[in-house]
């Protein structure tokens, strides 16, 4: 089962005397997120942003009980960070980093399968429980606490199907952003199970895009009943060019595999409402709970 | 990143596969001169595009005469839209089988899988979507790691037992070690043909991951030099000024922020009846600076007869899109159209100077993806 956060995990910045890093430890401490603690190798014992520094996670562990991390770390440096969190026990373990070479991603996620660890993403926005906590770089005006759990691909396209979600009078459990990388930590089915324990979310907003079949197998995931609450859908990318990766690495279309209308059909197939824009998935979801 | 086979196969050497005999040229005197040594031989186009063999680009030749005559038929031509400059010549091999051999990054078990079958020689595409079970496949536990035993399972599984098995257990292998130490996105060998000698690499793809070549300098340089590319000339200085660029058919340029919202832009323009002509993202936290290079960028596009720029600011402020934008425009002038949906962080301020120089800004991305279609021929 995978783990996320609420307002009482206590979350360990790595990298956080970057530019990025600092800047988003301010907006997550302003949250109301509990950074306890920092690290970047060499620069222990400085402050920032109130936050005492350490130069290694097993350091900060000395002076500071810790539950998860977020790395602002650029791409090539990932992937020694990364199982420095998951070797400490911290559990999720998020990466927001775009850019990561693959094969440093499937190193990091099989050994976090070892450990239990989750990992969101990377290349991904992170994961925010509206009003209360946020481990990621989202622009929280957009959200606001309700009962739609978000799973998404993508980070902007996430925020605009969020704030038309808000805008409409409904507001978020918990949401998620998986990672626009070809290989990320979670997939749909981990974060469809997670919703579908939790009893907060009442109905999910999926959005995928081209690219890989995820989305396909969360569609036979909630045809074989793994998943009953109501689900509204977008896929983005129906005017890809094949063989190119439309931003996202791993945004592609590959032969006839990993199209939007194959994945459309697929989740409309399932009983999913998919809209042909982003603002229909937030009107699906307002006649959904309405039922 | 795609190398060519020649390339591909030089690595494939350094660790350890068998490749056949043979030598890159540039000239039909040069083909001559390789196939004197050889006899028989393969004569194949050097291209970074799939397909290579059914547009013609893979010949034989029996003899020197004729190699240096099929050499020159093939230099010169365009194959696929790209110009033939150099050819591999080399010795054409007896064999029994040919095989499959892939090692791609599989999606789904997050790890490499490797990829193998007796329909060699085909589109291997096609084996899986009509005989899937003519694929054997082993994904790969990068912490346990590819083992002896893992690779004599797949022989079998095609298969092959005693010598034979080991000695394609062996290339197994070797490819999953190029994937592994060359960071592949997939690399192949179709087919690899069993010959009396043993399995031999007949052709090779290798296709490396972007994102880690800044470990394979060497390669970086051999790209360069050896300019293997499939992006076209506006996707090349794109990506030259930083840009993530996709170009399209249409005459709508499209500018946004992060992949999804500006792949849903244009699936949003297309569903109001308009045509993209590009997909830009500008990502996330650009700068004034990089705004004004990707908007111009579009706009300096003939076949742009309008720009839409959608923004939803997180890291992104909207007032350094402003003045981005504002930059632009007084740059490349105000004869293109210019639609904005600008909604997020400082949105006022951004609005604000923007109205200033009379660019309006709309707030859902359906108005502004139906303004900017209104603008196009009267639709």
């Amino acid at each position: 089962m995978v783990r996320f956060i609420d307002g009482d995990t206590r979350v360990l910045v790595q990298g956080i005397t970057g530019t990025q890093g600092s800047f988003h430890t301010r907006l997550m401490l302003d949250y109301g997120s509990r950074v306890v603690a920092g690290v970047t190798p060499g620069r222990g014992g400085m402050v920032v942003e109130g936050v005492p520094v350490f130069d290694t996670v097993a350091g900060a562990q000395d002076r500071h009980e810790i539950d998860a991390s977020i790395l602002f770390i650029p791409a090539r440096f990932v992937l020694d960070p990364a199982l420095e969190a998951i070797d400490a026990g911290l559990d999720p373990v998020v990466v927001i980093t775009e850019g990561v070479p693959v094969r440093d991603t499937m190193e990091i996620v099989a050994n976090a399968r070892l450990r239990g660890t989750t990992i969101i993403g990377p290349n991904c926005p992170g994961i925010i429980k509206p009003g209360e906590v946020k481990m990621g770089i989202m622009p929280e005006q957009v959200f606001r606490r309700g009962n739609v759990g978000i799973v998404s691909r993508s980070g902007t396209l996430f925020y605009e199907i969020a704030s038309h979600i808000s805008r409409r009078g409904l507001g978020q459990s918990i949401c998620v952003g998986l990672g626009g990388d070809p290989v990320v930590g979670l997939d749909f089915i981990d974060v469809l199970r997670w919703f579908e324990a939790d009893d907060e979310t009442e109905a999910v907003a999926l959005i995928g895009e081209i690219g890989g079949d995820a989305e396909e197998r969360a569609a036979g995931f909630i045809a074989g009943g793994g998943f009953t609450k109501p689900v509204a859908a977008y896929i983005a990318g129906r005017t890809a060019v094949p063989g190119k990766s439309m931003g996202h690495a791993g945004a592609i279309v590959q032969g006839d595999a990993g199209t939007a209308i194959g994945k459309i059909e697929a989740l409309r197939d399932a009983g999913v409402a998919v809209g042909d824009l982003p603002g229909d998935v937030a009107e699906a979801l307002g006649g959904l709970l309405k039922g | 990143m795609k190398l060519l086979e020649h390339q591909a196969k030089k690595i494939f050497l350094d660790y350890g596969i068998r490749i056949p005999r043979g030598e890159l040229v540039d000239s039909a005197i040069k083909a001559r001169e390789v196939a004197n040594g050889l006899g028989a031989v393969a004569i194949k186009a050097q291209l970074p595009v799939g397909g290579r063999g059914k547009a013609g680009g893979i010949q034989f030749a029996d003899s020197s005469d004729d190699a240096e005559m099929v050499a020159r038929g093939l230099l010169g031509t365009e194959i696929r839209g790209v110009e033939v400059k150099r050819l591999l010549v080399e010795e054409k091999l007896d064999f029994s089988d040919e095989l499959y051999l892939g090692v791609v990054v599989d999606r789904r078990s997050r790890s490499y899988m490797v990829l193998a079958s007796r329909e060699g020689g085909v589109d291997i595409e096609e084996v899986a979507s009509t005989t899937p079970e003519r694929i054997v496949r082993h994904a790969v536990d990068p912490v346990f790691g590819l083992r002896d035993y893992h690779c004599r399972r797949v022989a079998g599984l095609l298969g092959y037992s005693g010598k034979e098995m080991f000695s394609l257990a062996s290339v197994i292998e070797r490819l999953y070690r190029v994937a592994w130490e060359m960071d592949a996105e997939l690399t192949e060998i179709n087919p690899l043909a069993l010959t009396p000698e043993g399995f031999v690499a007949l052709d090779a793809r290798l296709n490396i991951d972007d994102n880690a070549l800044f470990r394979h300098p060497d390669i970086v340089e051999a790209l360069r030099l050896g300019g293997s590319s499939d992006l076209s000339p506006r996707e090349r200085e794109a990506r030259d000024l930083g840009l993530t660029y996709v170009e399209l058919d249409g005459d709508i340029g499209i500018v946004g922020n992060g992949a999804g919202l500006t792949m849903a832009t244009l699936d949003t323009v297309a569903l109001h009846g308009g045509r993209p002509a590009n997909f830009l993202d500008l990502g996330g936290g650009a700068s004034a600076e990089m705004i004004e290079a990707g908007v111009s960028f579009v706009m300096g596009d003939s076949r742009v007869k309008a720009v839409f720029v959608n923004i939803l600011g997180g890291i992104t402020r909207c007032d350094d899109i402003a003045r981005g934008l504002v930059m632009a425009r007084s740059r490349m002038g105000t004869e293109k159209p210019l639609v904005v949906r600008l909604v997020g962080t400082n949105e006022e301020e951004g609005r604000r100077l923007l109205e200033s120089q009379g660019i309006p800004t709309l707030e859902t991305m359906e108005e502004a993806a139906d303004r900017v279609v209104s603008f196009m021929g009267g639709v």
